[in-house]
């Protein structure tokens, strides 16, 4: 191996430090983490509740709103067409806005007096406080994660092979669901994966819309300021450990199936 | 019998503009062009991937320039094979057999007939990130053959093989062609349609500039693009002055063997005639001019000279010529070729 420039020396320091500023608290919260806190909190039914909902309405939230963004994500990725700039203005929206104001936004289209409130209510259902709502929520400030790989995905897929399929008799379903879809379906699965984190992590927006079921980020919140650092911290410290093992395993599964493929 | 009529197209950068080919039944047809002539464009609008600004391609007299991709009986095999990545060779090749809903047992078996015929019956389990150049372009061939089209489109099917696998896959182009499939391949390789063509077009910068038998069109190149594309350097318009007497450019005198009376047209001769010598040495050559090396370069052959007579010729030496005549830049020298060697053509 090349013996390090200079300059590189300091690029690893700075980047070690990067790295340091990122391992060294979750590290310092397991290490203050006595084990004997942590399997309370692994058998408090509270805390095990939160982390089903959390995991269930960012997953179900998620899967709904695939089945939205993926179809405009590929009309983005292949139509020239006016407006298309606009559209991905909008889309990227949730990332600069303050997630606290995304919640009022998304409070006030669930409200009763909201056109999809009342529908809502004719059915006997109240967005506000209820899983739908935190769902919707966790999408509202998701959504350009997945958007935006999607659309890469289907960027990255050559526009010949399409037209190979049209050419081989396919019809243009056909030609979307046996080559667009499954040739994007590495970035789409990323983006998945991405945006369900992000809906996972979200506390500023839910928070507004439904305080109650409680989902983990908000639990943890709410323990803080009522019990204090040391209470709050196994449960952030089982959330933490749940997410990454879902995200390595998910990553995991992407990444056989890739390798299937070249195979 | 396939009809371009009046095709145009603008695609910015460049356009095809006026095309007119007929491509007869079971003919194996060549178009020949440099990259970036419209070639491969003229293809996808006969497959249907693009459609003409104007003119219409009429299939068996059925009108079908607005035809859906999908309703065209043409087959396209593309440069880069085109085939799915993400499909084993087995699946690529059933690919048009699901979507034609063929009964299982049936595609099976057209699967490995077709797979036989391309000689990758042994590969229908890889992937085909796995296989080579040749390989894949003969995948590409069963799947679109299983089809059974009546028109083979071929975009340039042999660009991205070796020499060894160009001579099987000719074969194998004959092959197909002899099964009955009419056969339009897009080329920029003249060896490539002199050896596969009944008939050529050849398209230069949008336009169509010569059709015809390959003999009549290699034989007798009307253009200087066409000239220099087969090697001939040497290519200069020329009026008829007498049956056996041009002038070239109008600057050059040039003895011909054919017989012109006094039409105007081209004329050419092949730089490996032209003969250089210090002095001007009496022979039977009619042409002989005194001239200045104004350029000279190595080729393959030895070396390449650029000779000013009052037209720019080319000549061809040997290294030992070079050294022996002692021939180098800004020298004056005397060229000469035969009247035998100068071909007239006249135009059209």
């Amino acid at each position: 191996m090349n013996k390090l420039q200079p300059l590189y020396l300091v690029f690893v320091f700075l980047g070690g430090l990067l790295l340091l500023f990122i391992v060294a608290p979750l590290t310092g919260m397991v290490l203050s983490t006595s084990p004997s806190s942590f399997f309370e909190v692994v058998q408090n039914k509270e805390v095990i509740d939160s982390i089903k909902l959390t995991i269930l309405t960012s997953f179900g939230g998620t899967l709904f709103f695939a089945f939205l963004i993926i179809p405009l994500a590929y009309l983005m990725a292949r139509k020239e067409f006016p407006g298309k700039k606009i559209i991905s203005g909008i889309i990227d929206l949730p990332i600069v806005i303050p997630h606290s104001a995304a919640g009022i936004a998304v409070l006030g289209f669930i409200s009763r007096d909201s056109v999809i409130g009342k529908a809502a209510d004719s059915v006997g259902l109240n967005l506000i406080d209820h899983p739908i709502g935190i769902a919707l929520a966790m999408a509202f400030v998701s959504i350009p994660f997945l958007f935006n790989a999607a659309r890469d995905g289907f960027e990255a897929v050559p526009v010949r092979l399409e037209k190979v399929a049209l050419n081989l008799k396919a019809s243009p379903t056909k030609t979307f669901f046996t080559i667009s879809l499954p040739l994007a379906s590495r970035s789409i699965l990323s983006g998945f994966i991405m945006m369900f984190a992000r809906g996972m992590s979200e506390f500023g927006a839910v928070v507004i819309v439904a305080y109650h079921p409680m989902i983990t980020p908000v639990l943890v919140y709410e323990w803080f300021t009522s019990y204090g650092l040391a209470y709050a911290r196994p449960a952030a410290v089982l959330f933490i450990a749940i997410c990454l093992i879902f995200f390595v395993t998910l990553r995991l599964l992407v990444k056989n199936k890739e390798q299937q493929r070249h195979a | 019998m396939l009809e371009l009529k009046n095709i145009s197209k603008n695609l910015g950068e460049f356009s095809l503009n006026n095309i007119n080919i007929s491509v007869k039944e079971k003919e194996y047809f060549v178009i020949l062009g440099i990259s970036g002539a419209g070639k491969s464009v003229l293809l996808e609008m006969i497959a249907g991937l693009l459609k003409p600004d104007s003119g219409s391609i009429v299939l068996s007299e059925q009108d079908i320039t607005h035809e859906k991709i999908q309703h065209r009986d043409i087959g396209i095999v593309f440069q880069d094979h085109a085939v799915f990545p993400h499909m084993s060779v087995y699946k690529n090749i059933m690919y048009p057999l699901k979507n034609m809903g063929t009964p299982k047992t049936k595609a099976k078996e057209i699967v490995h007939r077709f797979a036989a015929l391309m000689n990758i019956d042994h590969l229908l389990d890889r992937m085909p990130s796995t296989l080579s150049g040749g390989e894949k372009q003969r995948l590409a061939l069963a799947r679109t053959l299983v089809l059974e089209p009546k028109y083979l489109l071929l975009d340039e099917p042999l660009a991205s093989v070796d020499a060894q696998l160009k001579s099987e896959l000719r074969f194998l182009l004959r092959k197909i062609n002899r099964m009955g499939i009419t056969i339009v391949h897009v080329t920029h390789d003249y060896e490539e349609a002199i050896s596969l063509a009944e008939r050529v077009a050849v398209i230069y910068q949008g336009e169509l500039i010569q059709t015809g038998t390959s003999k009549e069109v290699f034989n007798n190149p009307k253009s200087k693009f066409l000239a220099n594309f087969t090697g001939i350097k040497n290519f200069f318009s020329a009026k008829g002055l007498s049956e056996n007497l041009s002038i070239a450019e109008d600057k050059v005198k040039v003895h011909h063997y054919k017989e012109t009376a006094d039409s105007d047209g081209y004329i050419l001769f092949r730089s490996e005639d032209v003969i250089v010598s210090a002095a001007n040495n009496p022979s039977s050559t009619l042409n002989n001019f005194e001239g200045k090396i104004i350029d000279i370069f190595p080729n393959i052959h030895g070396m390449e000279l650029l000779i000013d007579i009052g037209i720019e010729i080319t000549a061809h030496v040997t290294n030992e010529s070079v050294k022996h005549l002692q021939l180098e830049l800004n020298k004056n020298v005397w060229v000469s070729f035969k009247s035998t060697a100068v071909k007239f053509i006249p135009h059209e």
